[in-house]
């Protein structure tokens, strides 16, 4: 066990640390999620099956995990042109900008999906000129995309930030120097050492849009197979009393999130490799 | 300050504090009411009324605490644990989650005249000001290029009313029955372009972003919509026959059990059908049982989900449980 080799820490007490650790998970993580299972367990294999992939559920995944590809690929795409601007170039404003990107963490999602709305529907500031192009925003999949697109925007940008703060421009120098013009240097040369945090921070913010339901609810019109979202099919069943149903696509999203968090770790564990 | 002066001010004071302090020492009692969204404004107004009438009566101060969200997400709340001991919600198929959990008697709605709805209202109309679409009647929704805003009836209570009052007028109409009723219905849901998760964020839709020709409401919230945004916007067109919405009231047997609350809840509850309760109800454009207490709301022929649909159970199970009839309109049945 490696984990346990390590004998020279600087602070002691891993005794009680872990101790700690490991209660505070159980209480905050562990139990309420092996309750969520122990719940789903009521129904047979045969009911779960159904449930779960009953087409109105199957319609809401797709919407859901279409949607929130789509979000964090934008967010992949314009968090790092975000980060860039944020570390490379000095204007005024700037610990603003910073300050900024943080802001869809810290606002209430309710907050934050009304005031999407408000800005997209047909009367808004931006969807009245939208519309008559005949884009719709509000009340369509598109509005799910903004929403996500909004909730994780941070992701990206914090995740991408420090890696390009540790890159010194004198590689760039260096590959012009070589003749590369400015596309092979990002190509060749940046790109290849920005890519594992890019990843990641698409990973983690298509897993927040995954989970998310507060913002999106204002904005998505919620029709039955064309924007309702897997939460909102929870939200659904439990207001039928259906708690074995609702647990059991809980336990789906589980399962998910689950398997993307392991991929997350897997790419950081990639990424620290590719930096050394 | 004359130190004599001082010492008579400290003596008036304490005095007058010894003889409020008993008002405020008298055995006090604390009532939880959980309810849905519509009656925060209600029961504001007549909890401070129950006090009032409780404290000539009993001697006692009672402290009536107001919880309000969803119907269902409340029953939800209250079977989960929440100490509530009087839930006063929108549909008795709600209460009746809870009695199935065992806190509530079975029969609750026998206990109090009028299933147990001391206070009734109805589904109508609020349109945009002067009528531009000329929206009178449930047929007039159906048209094409009108836009209904609605909210969900998986998710709203509401809604939930507002599917079954469209449903039901079909029913009623000359040769109508089951199948011309399910075309009705799914012709009008085929006119709602947003399907928001409650009824506030329905009138949100329809108020603020603009959206949509009509919003169908719980009548009460019209008026309360009219009051507050303004009577130059919007008008309330009551159609001339709609569903008798019967938001019932019960009180927790389990809890008032536990907290010995049982007398007072059970008042509290029986206030809501005195005089004063019921002129309360109607201010707040409920319609009130006593036919003596007077109200502006326009008269109009109403059907009860018992006598069109056989009761909430039965309404639930055919149209709004998974694969039933509104799953089917949006092409979803299992």
């Amino acid at each position: 066990m490696k984990l346990f080799k390590r004998h020279n820490n600087v602070l002691p007490g891993f005794g009680p640390t872990m101790g700690y650790t490991l209660l505070y998970l159980s209480l905050i993580v562990l139990i309420p999620l092996s309750a969520l299972i122990f719940k789903t367990a009521g129904l047979s294999w045969h009911d779960f099956v159904a449930v779960v992939t009953a087409p109105r559920v199957l319609a809401s995944y797709k919407v859901t995990f279409g949607a929130a590809l789509a979000a964090a690929g934008i967010n992949a795409l314009f968090g790092v042109l975000v980060a860039w601007v944020l570390v490379r170039y000095p204007f005024p404003g700037k610990r603003l900008v910073d300050a900024l990107v943080d802001l869809p963490f810290a606002l209430p999602t309710a907050v934050a999906g009304i005031t999407l709305a408000t800005v997209y529907s047909a009367n808004g500031w931006v969807g009245r000129y939208l519309e008559p192009h005949g884009i719709k925003v509000a009340f369509t999949p598109l509005g799910i995309i903004v929403a996500m697109t909004f909730i994780g925007l941070p992701f990206v940008v914090r995740t991408v930030q420090p890696v390009i703060e540790e890159l010194d421009s004198e590689i760039e120098e260096a590959a012009a120097c070589l003749g590369a013009n400015r596309l092979q240097t990002f190509r060749r040369v940046l790109f290849p050492l920005l890519f594992p945090s890019v990843l990641t921070g698409f990973a983690l913010a298509f897993a927040r849009a995954v989970g998310e339901y507060g913002s999106i609810i204002f904005i998505a019109g919620n029709m039955p197979m064309v924007s309702e979202i897997t939460p909102l099919i929870i939200i659904t069943k439990l207001e039928q009393y259906d708690y074995q149903g609702a647990t059991a696509v809980a336990t789906v999203m589980l399962v998910a999130s689950f398997v993307i968090l392991l991929v997350i770790n897997l790419l950081q564990k990639w990424s620290r490799r590719y930096a050394e | 300050m004359h130190p004599r002066k001082l010492v008579t001010i400290i003596a008036v004071l304490s005095l007058a504090l010894a003889t409020a302090l008993p008002a405020f020492s008298a055995p006090g009692v604390t009532l939880q009411n959980v309810s849905y969204d519509p009656t925060r404004e209600l029961y504001q107004d007549f909890n401070n009324a129950f006090a009032r009438y409780w404290h000539k009566k009993s001697g006692q101060n009672v402290t009536v605490k107001q919880s309000h969200g969803g119907s269902g997400k409340q029953a939800r709340s209250v079977i989960d644990g929440l100490d509530a001991d009087v839930v006063t919600l929108a549909l008795a198929y709600d209460i009746d989650a809870i009695q199935e959990k065992g806190l509530i008697k079975p029969g609750w709605q026998k206990r109090l005249p009028h299933n147990s709805s001391p206070y009734t209202s109805t589904i109508v109309f609020l349109v945009r000001k002067g009528n531009p679409k000329h929206i009178r009647d449930w047929s007039d929704l159906i048209k094409p290029g009108i836009s209904v805003i609605t909210p969900n009836p998986k998710t709203s209570g509401g809604a939930r009313w507002n599917y079954l009052a469209a449903w039901g007028y079909a029913l009623h109409q000359k040769g109508g029955n089951e199948a011309k009723a399910r075309e009705f219905v799914t012709k009008l849901f085929k006119n709602v372009p947003v399907l928001d998760s409650g009824a506030r964020g329905a009138t949100n839709t329809f108020v603020q972003r603009g959206l949509g020709d009509v919003l169908l409401a719980w009548e009460n919230e019209a008026f309360l919509a009219i009051n507050e945004l303004g009577p130059d916007k919007f008008d309330v067109v009551t159609p001339p026959e709609s569903i008798l919405a019967e938001p019932p009231v019960a009180v927790v047997d389990k809890v008032v059990d536990k907290h010995g609350t049982r007398k007072v809840a059970e008042e509290y509850l029986k206030y809501l059908y005195s005089a004063e309760g019921q002129r309360i109800a109607a201010k707040h454009y409920y319609r009130p049982i006593d036919k003596k207490v007077p109200t502006k709301l326009a008269k109009l022929r109403l059907y009860t989900i018992d006598q069109a649909f056989g009761g909430w159970q039965k309404a639930q199970r055919k149209h709004f449980a998974d694969g039933g009839v509104f799953d089917q309109i949006y092409g979803a049945a299992k």
